[in-house]
């Protein structure tokens, strides 16, 4: 049977933990960010201009900055104003909302793709404008948004990463940790990306899984 | 009380201008039961938009729209739902739901506006699309239909909700010349079972044979109106019978 040395033993034990922490961060921004990214993208569009401008803001914000500015900013600027957030919490909220901007993009290209014909289409049959975009537009625009959500999520897989700035020790953080404890940092690294390409390997057929399940015939192809 | 001489749709000086340019300069036209009132006439005078308007797709900038007796509130949207609710509209491209199959194109306005039931829905939309030869189509999606197909489907989407009129928006003008046939017999069927339309249409046959009176729009307004009896005799020196005229020589050259 193959023993592994006391570094390797080591490192995959502090990688297992950082994964779950990791897998702690990511799940939880990658709903919140998909769920912020719908609302924010369908404000952008149906809201009333100054709805509109608000979205546009945010988006403009967090699109704007850089990710790490953002979790500073979250980590160390808020207990200025009286605000302290757990590494943790600092990382999701800013994992949330950087997601949520990129996603309201994405969402906000495929509402408006959706041809004036649909609605009219809708409407003519008598349809209330509530009804027209909960049961025609989303369900058409989600078929149309869900390549690029799905790319935002493989982004956000691998931004994760950048919790450890806010010493929220994940995989990088604890990876990291052990490669200054031992100096050895090619093997280190090279096998936290092994798990980084393993998650998004991960995330990849579960999206292609929900793609077939949602195609339709006339949205993209199977 | 309605009787077969009250208007079932009525619309009053309707105008309609988007910025400097006015589509529709005080429009008025009336329907009766089982009557088919054809519009023709030049592209950009007005046809499209006077039918949208009719329905408040495009919100008139004046003008009154009746409903048998009653006056529609262009303000509410309760009764600009129930207006078209009960004036079918079809639609140039047709406009199907695209993440729909043929079959729930129709249940879903049944369901959602109609609040009928699931099988009940079901079954009324199985009974429309044969009444258009395309039972065997229902589980089809609008990609997977011809265009001929789609518009005979949006047809019976329309009829599925018991509209009292139909508005058609040159409903063969994006169909190549061999799938018009299919789409031309599924509107001759409806006018043979008297249903009250008003139709958009460079269709020569149809506006001859099925029009009981031709309405010639041009720059906003209804110029010429008429039974094809009094406009369309061949000599006449009517705006429409010009351009009956004019469409018969495209018909004749084109191929």
């Amino acid at each position: 049977m193959l023993t592994l040395s006391p570094f390797y033993q080591e490192l995959l034990a502090a990688l297992n933990q950082g994964l779950l922490m990791s897998l702690a961060l990511i799940i939880p921004s990658a709903l919140g960010g998909v769920l912020i990214g719908i609302s924010a993208g369908a404000l952008r569009v149906f809201g009333d201009r100054w709805v509109r401008l608000l979205g546009d803001g945010y988006a403009a914000l967090f699109r704007g900055t850089p990710l790490v500015v953002q979790l500073f900013v979250l980590y160390f600027g808020l207990p200025n104003v009286g605000v302290y957030l757990s590494p943790y919490a600092a990382a999701v909220t800013g994992f949330m909302l950087c997601s949520g901007a990129y996603q309201s993009e994405y969402v906000r290209g495929a509402l408006l793709s959706i041809k004036r014909g649909q609605y009219f289409g809708a409407q003519a049959l008598g349809f209330t404008p509530w009804q027209t975009v909960r049961c025609i537009i989303v369900p058409q625009a989600v078929r149309r948004a869900i390549h690029g959500c799905g790319n935002e999520i493989v982004y956000l897989i691998k931004y994760s990463s950048l919790a450890y700035v806010v010493t929220c020790m994940e995989l990088t953080g604890e990876g990291k940790t052990i490669a200054t404890e031992y100096f050895r940092f090619t093997e280190v690294f090279a096998i936290i990306g092994l798990y980084y390409l393993a998650l998004v390997s991960l995330a990849i057929f579960f999206l292609k899984k929900i793609e077939q399940r949602l195609y339709i015939p006339g949205f993209g192809h199977q | 009380m309605i009787t077969d001489t009250t208007p079932i749709l009525r619309v009053d000086n309707i105008s309609k201008c988007f910025g400097e340019t006015c589509i529709l300069k005080g429009v008025s036209l009336s329907l009766r039961k089982g009557e088919i009132k054809v519009l023709i006439g030049p592209s950009g005078g007005g046809k499209s938009t006077l039918l949208q308007c009719i329905n408040c797709l495009v919100r008139p900038d004046a003008g009154e729209i009746h409903l048998g007796e009653e006056r529609i509130d262009l303000a509410s949207k309760a009764d600009l739902c129930r207006l078209r609710q009960q004036v079918g509209m079809i639609f140039q491209d047709f406009n199907l739901f695209d993440h729909l199959s043929a079959q729930d194109n129709i249940t879903i306005a049944l369901r959602k506006v109609k609040k009928l039931g699931k099988r009940e829905a079901a079954e009324r939309a199985r009974l429309e699309l044969e009444q258009v030869g395309l039972g065997d189509k229902a589980e089809l999606y609008p990609a997977q239909l011809s265009g001929g197909q789609k518009q005979r489907v949006a047809i019976a989407r329309a009829l599925a909700m018991d509209p009292k009129a139909l508005l058609l928006d040159e409903p063969t003008s994006a169909l190549d010349p061999e799938l018009i046939g299919e789409v031309i017999a599924v509107i001759r069927a409806l006018a043979a079972k008297g249903m009250t339309m008003i139709m958009a249409t460079h269709q020569i046959s149809l506006i001859s044979t099925l029009a009981d009176e031709i309405l010639f729009m041009e720059n906003g307004v209804i110029v010429e109106q008429g039974s094809p009896a009094q406009l369309l005799t061949s000599g006449n020196p009517s705006k429409s019978q010009g351009f009956c005229d004019r469409l018969n020589d495209l018909a004749d050259g084109g191929c």
